[in-house]
């Protein structure tokens, strides 16, 4: 078994209401679900594989794919909606060339939307990695995202 | 009081961190290291636009949108030599005028804040700043009082579910302390997943020892020995807070092995919600914890009965839980006294949109929607024409100009064809258009419908498709009427409340808009000139060309000298819009137009 999953498996006892937390857990760790890793899972908490997939598959918080160094999120909550937030989507794809929500083929940046962020008052909202920023424009997302390009450049 | 016995308030909810308020709390730190000015963090003082909020006590200076810099000048004038900081004083969006106090500020003086109550005035990491509030008073004379009168008087207080449904608290109280199941379960709903609400987020990181002490009085008087709070994963802030607040319950005494020394044991998890919208939903909610997909199931068995695990579950916002201790240490009496006949005590909402002043905001039911957007929130965003309000999220509707006397409370919200919910309002104006947003809240309900009831599953699909197409250019005669015959069917053949609900956002935006939809279908317009296949942009003859459309326009469609007229080429225009926002507000040049101004071509 791979020593991060080992690790995780000794925070809990191996049965079906764990199911979700051992799944943020293991996310948390490899940034998605490696399909290898579902397997094991399935053994661990005595649950059949597809049921771990279709809880997985069911809440929006899980991915199959790995995501990129960096991901932008985009709020598309009902304040933002009204301000502007789809222009500020397709600003962000446009920048990163990106057919709505994935991940770029440099690995350097996953976008997605979320529900809301929860700072509407600050609407349009997007995060990067953790960190809010909000009142956005056109102009602004267009800086921001090429700031946060040159920044991982430099790295 | 003494010249330099102050306290320095820097808030620290998710909206002023993000305006790097924890930079502010550390530079004011640092030079008045050795000083006896205490300088603290909060939580939300609500007031979110103006963050990052400084609020210097005890005069109540109240320091709106601070940024690093200028906290050199609030040391060096205010701290050192006693004269406020007039420049950075919240400045009334109407009037212009500088507003020197917390207390003087519209947005706070009309307000009466109860589940608000410690929010932005304690620092939420520390016990000891509830205690000082007499967090857990409550909780010491709950303990002394038997079960059954702590239900009977949650029962007389009138309180009724925060979390949008509106059922007495006390009577689901009762069903719970009657069941018969061994153990019990309290539970706490802190997934808030309507888009455009932030309210328990709000409660929980500004003050989450208020909500455990309603939990842990819940489980008192239903014999639980357990509570577990679920709380949507996308609030880390709240999750660290309410994980330090339990530790620091637990040290206390406050949770675990009998409670401040009665015979009563307690104690609390938190799990952490995935993201999926319908666990808002009590039966949902549970199965979800149980470790399933979160679908809902038919009640009865209600899970005051039949919860989780099968066992007596008591389920109840995160506001709902912080009404408790008041009603516990002031009694039944006092909070009946506040609101309405049968609303009762406070209502918080989540004010955005095009309002002026956005943020968290809690009133007396039955104060009117016109109180909230006008004496509160200072109107409509730039001066624009006010449309709609849109209460309750995508369960609620929107409600026109004709409803700002309506009272808020669950009853007159309900009548008009919108409702309660937990609390989000969203203002919306002349440039907002009614079907955009019908097809919005749409989306959101068709991507998170569970699956399971075939009404909802298919309807909101149908339903989107539709709206699609009105919004698109492609509308039909008949489309209206089909969208209402389609709402029925899903209102009628759901099982939970977001099936049931789901058309609501449509319904309403037919029923007072209607002449937006058939603007949209008949006569190719778009009336609040925002949907793109109905409209163009036109530069007027006033432009005096400056170049920025044209350097900002991403196709090129723009051309022209500089310093003269600037003319947009309509084949090439993808109305993104970039020309109308980057035009100088003085020249202001650019124009939407649409329907019959609209020079396109009609589709064939």
């Amino acid at each position: 078994m791979e020593k991060g999953l080992e690790t995780i498996f000794s925070d809990y006892e191996g049965k079906r209401e764990n199911v979700i937390p051992i799944l943020q857990k293991v996310q948390e760790e490899y940034t998605y679900l490696p399909e290898h890793l579902m397997a094991e899972i399935a053994d661990y908490t005595r649950v059949p594989a597809s049921d771990i997939y279709g809880v997985a598959t069911f809440y929006a918080q899980f991915r199959f794919t790995p995501t990129g160094e960096n991901i932008i999120s985009v709020c598309r909550g009902t304040a933002c909606h009204v301000r502007g937030a789809p222009r500020i989507f397709e600003e962000v794809t446009d920048q990163l060339n990106l057919e709505g929500e994935g991940t770029t083929e440099d690995q350097k940046f996953t976008v997605e939307t979320v529900a809301c962020v929860g700072c509407c008052a600050l609407a349009p909202v997007l995060t990067i990695n953790e960190e809010v920023h909000g009142d956005l424009t056109k102009q602004k997302v267009k800086k921001l995202v090429q700031a946060k390009g040159d920044q991982n450049g430099e790295e | 009081m003494e010249k330099n016995n102050r306290t320095i308030l820097i808030c620290r909810g998710t909206g002023c961190e993000s305006s790097k308020s924890p930079e502010i709390q550390a530079a004011l730190q640092e030079s008045l290291e050795n000083t006896d000015v205490e300088v603290k963090f909060t939580g939300c003082h609500g007031m979110c636009q103006q963050g990052p909020i400084v609020i210097v006590e005890p005069e109540d200076i109240f320091y709106a949108k601070v940024k690093t810099k200028d906290v050199k000048k609030i040391v060096d004038e205010h701290i050192l030599k006693g004269k406020a900081v007039e420049k950075l004083f919240y400045q009334d969006p109407s009037s212009k005028e500088r507003v020197p106090t917390y207390h003087e500020i519209p947005f706070y003086s009309r307000q009466k804040r109860l589940v608000l109550r410690n929010c932005g005035t304690i620092n939420p990491e520390e016990i000891e700043d509830s205690l000082a509030v007499g967090t857990y008073q409550g909780l010491e004379k709950a303990l002394g009082m038997s079960p059954t009168d702590i239900v009977g008087e949650v029962k007389e207080s009138g309180l009724r579910g925060r979390g949008g449904g509106g059922f007495s608290t006390g009577i689901k109280w009762g069903f719970c302390q009657d069941a018969d199941g061994d153990p019990k379960y309290v539970l706490c709903n802190a997934d808030e997943g309507d888009p455009g609400a932030f309210m328990d987020r709000s409660v929980l990181e500004g003050d989450p020892h208020s909500v455990l002490e309603g939990m842990i009085i819940a489980g008192f008087a239903i014999g639980a020995s357990q509570g577990y709070i679920y709380c949507r994963a996308e609030y880390p802030l709240a999750i660290k807070r309410l994980q330090i607040a339990i530790e620091q319950a637990r040290d206390k005494g406050f949770l675990g092995e009998k409670i401040l020394g009665s015979k009563f044991s307690f104690d609390i998890e938190i799990f952490h919600g995935a993201g999926a919208f319908v666990c808002g939903e009590e039966t949902a909610l549970i199965t979800s914890i149980e470790g399933n997909r979160g679908m809902p199931r038919s009640r009865p068995p209600y899970p005051a009965i039949s919860g989780l695990y099968g066992k007596p579950t008591l389920l109840n916002n995160v506001k709902t839980y912080a009404n408790i201790p008041l009603i516990i240490t002031k009694g039944s009496k006092w909070f009946a006294d506040i609101g309405t006949e049968k609303s009762k005590g406070t209502a918080v909402f989540a004010l955005t949109g095009k309002i002026a002043n956005s943020g968290l905001i809690e009133v007396p039911m039955g104060v009117t929607l016109r109180e909230i957007i006008y004496d509160i929130g200072g109107g409509v965003l730039d001066g624009k024409k006010f449309k709609a309000v849109q209460t309750g999220g995508p369960s609620g509707g929107c409600l026109p100009e004709s409803f700002l006397d309506t009272p808020v409370d669950y009853d007159s919200l309900t009548e008009a064809g919108s409702m309660m919910g937990s609390g989000g309002m969203v203002v919306l104006d002349e440039n907002t258009c009614m079907v955009d947003i019908a097809r919005y809240f749409l989306d959101f309900t068709e991507m998170e419908s569970c699956g399971k009831c075939v009404p909802c599953r298919l309807g909101t699909k149908q339903m989107l498709n539709i709206l699609d197409d009105i919004v698109e250019g492609r509308g039909q005669p008949g489309d209206i009427e089909r969208l209402e015959e389609i709402a029925r069917g899903v209102k009628l053949g759901s099982l939970c409340g977001l099936g049931q609900t789901a058309p609501n956002p449509v319904l309403t935006t037919i029923r007072y808009f209607r002449d937006e939809y058939e603007a949209h279908i008949h006569d190719n317009a778009c009336p609040a000139k925002q949907c793109k296949a109905f409209i163009t942009f036109h530069i007027l003859d006033s432009c005096v060309g400056c170049g920025l459309c044209l350097k900002n326009c991403p196709v090129e469609a723009i051309s022209g000298e500089q310093k003269e007229l600037h003319t947009i080429d309509q084949d090439i225009c993808i109305q993104c819009g970039v020309c109308y926002e980057v035009c100088p507000p003085k020249v202001f040049s650019v124009e939407i137009r649409t329907g019959a101004e609209n020079r396109v071509e009609e589709p064939v």
